[in-house]
């Protein structure tokens, strides 16, 4: 309240030409749990880490088909994931009927970048509260996009969004060669599940009911693979930990001090933030 | 049940009594006023007007032909001589299209926007609208409109390159009928050209053992026939040739050469001997 005036609406610039309830909206993506996307050549692999709200509940689902040949992992508002995937659905779906062809991965992810775009700049409404990995296999290849609420939509050759996935992005630069150059596609999902692991804090570990990974690529449908079908991949790890002794967890979450906001919250309470109420 | 095709399906009067027109919205008051269209209620194309008469394809080796004279008819008057019926959609499509003239000119725009929104609006490249996706999208258009009966009073043929770079021919219609085949034509050239087309492709695949210059020569013959034999149809035609790895060809203005009429002046009469 004291901070500023420019923050109460989504078309309000500020006088640094700023749009607060966007940046507020990038925000809700770190507060959800990572997703990490990588291309091969030939192949798409989307890698999430799922939240449970407590230890008897289930853990909310991260990663949605769209299609044969595409699909997304969510991180930050679920519910928001839900309506941009569904009208992936849609724009896909009225792409095989119309014209009889797979919708373009670049097309789609343009679509919902549209779609949030018009949210910032129309009074009533809000920013989309979520960030999404878009994989997807066309005839121009194998694509991987970000997508952000803002409307601004890049491509990646590896990219990973929510909670501390800058430790996820510095394992993918790290790597980038050997991801970009490999065949095989478990190769692909262990380097995925490697710069997963990197970003779980301290006390979790990967396990088949927190992991969730897809594959989509040449002569390969989109597929996901969750609880059991995902522990023939946690086998291939070296471990299922963090390997790095973290004591500074939020250090590696970049830049989001921007306005000042939220860090604080992030590193009062590490443990419990893996089952935050955000994701729901 | 009333038959008279001006109030059909209404109670008739003299069993009745005098029907309510306000009924149903009905907007005939009296029998008096039937002769005047403009009383009646909505109603759609029942024929064409205008109209272009057949478009004749062929698949060859590697890839489509297809013509159309330059026809536009109104009933027997042959009133337009310069109606362009070949669409060009994107590098390598072609559109041939027959039948209503208003119509075809509806889906000239349609496809002229479509080119815009699909070829140019966010694309990246790599990505082109091809023939089966033409065909594809023209298809819904077609069945949507019957389906609403009010349909688009056309026959057409999409020609082009499939996904793979084979070549592509394919029809549909007013009714939303689709089929594919390596020779195709409508309306009268489906009667007096395909036979013709059907020598050279007995068999759907055998396409791929035409050459271009069979392929010219047996198209430009049944234009001839289709002059000869078809009352709306012109001399002067546009003939469009898409092979693959080569930019489209589109010859505008050609003429039924080598016409046989000499046989004429040695015919006399009907039956008994002339002088």
């Amino acid at each position: 309240m004291f901070r500023n005036n420019y923050d109460n609406d989504s078309v309000t610039y500020s006088p640094t030409g700023r749009l607060f309830q966007v940046e507020y909206a990038l925000e809700a993506i770190k507060q959800g749990s990572a997703a990490v996307g990588l291309v091969s050549k030939n192949h798409v692999v989307l890698a999430a880490l799922k939240r449970n709200a407590e230890e008897l509940g289930s853990y909310q689902k991260k990663i949605i088909k769209v299609d044969d040949h595409m699909g997304v992992a969510l991180a930050g508002l679920a519910p928001d994931g839900r309506v941009l995937s569904n009208y992936l659905r849609k724009q896909a779906m009225s792409s095989k009927m119309i014209f009889n062809r797979p919708l373009l991965t670049s097309k789609a992810v343009l679509s919902i970048a549209d779609k949030a775009q018009e949210n910032t700049q129309s009074y009533g409404s809000r920013p989309y509260g979520v960030g999404l990995l878009v994989s997807g296999y066309d005839e121009t290849g194998a694509h991987l996009y970000e997508f952000q609420p803002s409307g601004s939509v890049l491509e990646y050759y590896g990219a990973a969004i929510g909670a501390r996935s800058q430790a996820a992005r510095t394992y993918l630069e790290r790597n980038l060669e050997s991801v970009r150059e490999t065949e095989s596609v478990d190769e692909l999902i262990v380097h995925g599940l490697n710069a997963l692991r990197d970003t779980l804090s301290q006390d979790v570990e990967l396990t088949f009911k927190n992991t969730s990974v897809s594959v989509v690529g040449k002569d390969t449908s989109f597929t996901i693979y969750d609880d059991e079908d995902v522990q023939q991949y946690l086998d291939k790890l070296d471990s299922v930990s963090n390997a790095r002794n973290r004591d500074d967890d939020d250090n590696d979450e970049g830049n989001n001090d921007t306005h000042g906001e939220t860090n604080e919250t992030a590193s009062n309470d590490v443990p419990s933030e893996d089952r935050m109420e955000t994701d729901e | 049940m009333n038959h008279d095709p001006f109030s059909w399906g209404r109670p008739r009067n003299e069993v009745y009594g005098q029907y309510n027109h306000q009924i149903a919205n009905a907007t005939i008051n009296n029998d008096a006023d039937s002769g005047n269209l403009t009383n009646f209620p909505k109603m759609n194309t029942q024929q064409p007007i205008i109209t272009g008469t057949s478009v004749v394809s062929l698949k060859f080796k590697d890839g489509i032909i297809m013509a159309a004279d330059n026809l536009g008819s109104y009933g027997s008057l042959l009133r337009f001589t310069n109606m362009e019926r070949l669409l060009r959609v994107g590098k390598e499509t072609i559109v041939g299209i027959s039948g209503d003239i208003s119509d075809m000119q509806q889906l000239e725009r349609l496809l002229e926007e479509l080119e815009t929104t699909e070829e140019v609006y966010d694309n990246d490249g790599g990505h082109n609208l091809r023939a089966p996706h033409v065909h594809e999208y023209l298809s819904k258009v077609l069945y949507n409109r019957r389906s609403k009966m009010n349909p688009l009073w056309n026959a057409l043929v999409v020609g082009g390159f499939n996904d793979d770079g084979t070549p592509f021919l394919k029809y549909v219609d007013l009714l939303g009928v689709t089929y594919g085949s390596s020779a195709i034509s409508t309306g009268f050239g489906s009667h007096l050209a395909v036979p013709l087309l059907r020598q050279l492709v007995p068999k759907d695949p055998d396409y791929e053992n035409v050459t271009e210059e069979q392929a010219r020569d047996a198209i430009l013959n049944c234009m001839r026939v289709l002059f000869y034999r078809d009352a709306r149809s012109l001399d002067k035609f546009s003939l469009v040739t898409i092979k693959k790895g080569e930019e489209l060809k589109f010859e505008k203005n050609l003429k039924c050469d080598n016409q046989s009429w000499k046989f004429a002046q040695d015919i006399r009469g009907y039956g008994s001997a002339q002088l």
